[in-house]
């Protein structure tokens, strides 16, 4: 008997279709036109339902802050202290510690997430050209991981080699020069390098040249994303974790303000993620290490641990969106708006 | 204390002792020392899936021991608006009905994603999106037609062999109830084979195969019991002859009917899962397969007098449950229903074969029965007809 629920069935059945030839196949475009107005109403309906808790992990403050700017006064020093040196550099010592922690990464999904200090991602580090960071790193979680930073540094600092791994308990002090100048970043590079880093464990790391770059609404975007059932292919991709949270909280810029964009990819699993603005165009300064660029497009793609700084003007108020071209990360939570204000 | 007091105790006790230890594991940490901080056991089965207007309407089932709850919907890699009734997380064996409101598009495939708070995904793929027919005058009368093509009219094709049957002497006799017999083995092999491929489509909880097996051996014996009632019922002198054969008969009709039934499901659902594009080939090769049927029907009847209103009355009851079940398979599909129904089918033929086996054989030793000629040739010509009219089918 009979039904054909097979695939291989409905693949005859496309075979016996096709023997109708053209006139049939007309018709059935035709059709489907006549039927499509009414579900055509339903499609704005993209996007997750829901929101989550931002409790614990609040995007737009992790968006416009860092060295632990979004605490204040004495929990602010628990984590970060800037010490004036005589040579007119700065001291920074942070306190930076890998716990496991589940998190909300779309609302009412969890994600079991290795974290820098709870969060992912990590706090961003800022510092200046020639500063001195010094990171006290404790291992509060439940494997071995280290800090490995993008930047100048000597081979003992750079958290990567298999005596460089910090096991659970245990704790290491990194310190180097912050240079170049430039937008980096943070990542644990114990192995399974994979892993460790789609658990959650990166960070931003921005150094600012010694001139400072002009004033601006500075903020930061790591693209990223989550492999929740764990088969090597993400689930969910965002901005700064929580997918479509700037859909429903569009960013607040204001018209003719330069709005400076640090953004970082660390998306693991798919090779590229890039970022696409609506309605207008930026200027595109490479890992940050120059101060000039020729490069001004809508649209850029960057591969994984790679970065740029965006700087543009909003000429126009309103709501501009703003995602990854790959349509389906854009449609899988990696998707925004800003709005700007006259 | 009296005697049958003392039996209700015997039996009694080591339930409540039963009752006792089941609530100590409950009561203890044993359960939790098991588990620890093992993510929970998730799963979810897909139950029913229609396209409408309005979009995709879901129903899931919580086939697993802990509760899902449903955190997002994606349709083709993407996150989509949805509803779910009742609201909230599935405990084990309850299922939700989701609306998705999705611009499905005619003809093509769509993948479905559930994620639960824990991150596990539920995949479903429509593979080619047809709107699922809604109970309406036009489809029942779809249907009905279907229905009347592939079980109703092809049986009573069959029964014009009667008047032939009545002409076979002893031999031709055999021969064609072993064709019967044959012909009775491959659908239910069929039945059976298409009610445990359903059994896989089965949520897991409901245990797809056993369930089978349970109503296949339920329908067998029921229908036993009917059969050994109803030749009871009028045993007087000369007809008791005709009455057995005519209760055979019936049973075959009602086996038969019960095969069909199972296969109007199977069409309904084909339909309704937008691969009625089989059509014209599935309908033509149904009849030219279902007319042997008719045959199974009368060849008991061939040694007796029947009139014409009772043989128009063994096809209804062989065809028309095409047509229902055509019907419900269109509208209400579900795999569940579809292996209880296949394993009633499945347990009436079984019984209907051992039942004209025994009547045939009579007197004679069953394995010289099974080895003479008539029979041999039988059987095999039964079984051949069915397997070459069923590679129209495909």
């Amino acid at each position: 008997m009979k039904k054909p629920l097979s695939r291989r069935s409905i693949l005859q059945a496309a075979g016996i279709t096709s023997l109708a030839g053209v006139g049939g196949l007309a018709g059935r475009s035709l059709a489907s036109r006549v039927g499509a107005p009414e579900r055509m109403a339903h499609s704005h309906a993209m996007g997750v339902v829901g929101s989550v808790d931002t409790e614990i992990f609040h995007p737009g403050h992790f968006l416009e802050s860092w060295n632990f700017s979004d605490l204040d006064g004495a929990e602010r020093d628990a984590y970060y202290r800037e010490t004036p040196q005589a040579d007119g550099t700065t001291l920074r010592e942070y306190e930076l510690y890998a716990v496991d922690r589940e998190i909300e990464i779309a609302p009412g999904v969890y994600f079991p997430a290795w974290t820098y200090n709870g969060q992912v991602p990590g706090p961003t580090l800022r510092a200046t050209e020639g500063d001195t960071i010094r990171i006290h790193f404790v291992n509060q979680g439940t494997h071995p991981h280290t800090i490995h930073f993008h930047g100048w540094h000597s081979p003992g600092m750079d958290g990567s080699l298999p005596e460089h791994q910090v096991m659970p308990g245990a704790e290491f002090l990194y310190e180097f020069k912050a240079e170049p100048f430039g937008l980096h970043l943070y990542h644990c590079h114990a192995i399974p390098l994979k892993r460790h880093i789609h658990k959650g464990l990166y960070g931003t790391f921005i150094v600012d040249p010694k001139e400072p770059r002009p004033p601006a609404h500075e903020m930061v975007m790591v693209m990223n994303a989550f492999d929740t059932n764990f088969d090597g292919d993400n689930e969910v991709y965002a901005v700064n974790t929580v997918a479509h949270y700037h859909m429903a909280e569009p960013i607040r810029v204001e018209v003719d303000q330069v709005v400076r964009i640090y953004l970082v990819n660390l998306t693991e699993f798919d090779p590229i993620n890039s970022f696409h603005l609506h309605a207008m165009f930026f200027d595109v300064y490479r890992t940050g290490t120059r101060l000039t660029t020729e490069e001004v497009t809508d649209t850029l793609m960057l591969c994984q641990g790679e970065r740029a700084i965006l700087e543009t003007r909003f000429r126009y108020p309103g709501k501009f969106m703003f995602h990854a071209h790959q349509s389906e990360f854009a449609e899988l939570g990696w998707m925004g708006l800003f709005e700007a204000i006259a | 204390m009296s005697a049958p007091a003392g039996r209700w105790l015997l039996a009694l006790l080591p339930l409540v002792l039963l009752g006792a230890l089941l609530l100590l594991i409950v009561r203890s940490d044993l359960t939790e020392a098991i588990q620890g901080d093992a993510p929970p056991v998730e799963e979810l089965s897909f139950e029913r899936v229609r396209l409408g207007d309005a979009g995709i309407e879901l129903t899931v089932l919580n086939d697993g021991p802990d509760p899902v709850t449903i955190a997002q919907v994606m349709v083709d890699e993407a996150y989509w608006s949805f509803e779910q009734t009742p609201a909230g997380p599935l405990s084990h064996l309850e299922s939700a009905l989701l609306t998705v409101p999705y611009p499905w598009v005619d003809g093509e495939l769509h993948e479905i994603v559930l994620i639960s708070a824990s991150g596990v995904t539920f995949d479903h793929e429509i593979e080619v999106a047809v709107a699922t027919p809604r109970p309406s005058a036009r489809f029942f009368g779809i249907f009905a037609l279907i229905g009347l093509y592939v079980g109703v009219l092809p049986v009573a094709i069959g029964l014009l062999w009667y008047p032939l049957m009545r002409t076979l002497g002893r031999s031709g006799y055999d021969f064609v109830l072993a064709l019967t017999v044959g012909l009775l083995l491959f659908l239910l092999i069929d039945t059976a084979h298409e009610g445990l491929e359903a059994a896989a489509a089965v949520a897991h909880s409901y245990q797809g195969v056993s369930l089978f097996a349970l109503v296949a051996l339920l329908a067998y014996l029921i229908i036993e019991g009917v059969g050994a009632w109803l030749r009871g019922r009028r045993p007087s002198g000369d007809r008791e002859a005709g009455t057995a054969a005519w209760v055979t008969a019936l049973l075959v009709a009602l086996g038969i009917g019960l095969h069909n039934f199972g296969e109007g499901l199977a069409i309904g659902a084909a339909f309704a899962l937008g691969e009625a594009a089989l059509g014209a080939l599935l309908i033509l090769g149904f009849t030219l397969h279902n007319t042997t049927e008719g045959l199974a029907i009368v060849a008991p009847l061939a040694k007796t007098r029947t009139g014409i209103t009772r043989l128009f009355g063994l096809g209804l009851l062989a065809g028309a449950p095409t047509i229902v079940g055509a019907w419900i398979g269109g509208f209400v599909y579900s795999p569940f229903w579809s292996v209880v129904f296949l394993a009633i089918g499945a347990g009436a033929i079984a019984q209907v074969v051992v039942q004209i086996t025994r009547s045939v054989a009579g007197e004679r030793e069953l394995g010289t029965f099974l080895r003479s000629r008539p029979v041999l040739g039988g059987l095999v010509a039964g079984f051949g007809v069915m397997y070459l009219t069923g590679m129209l089918v495909g």
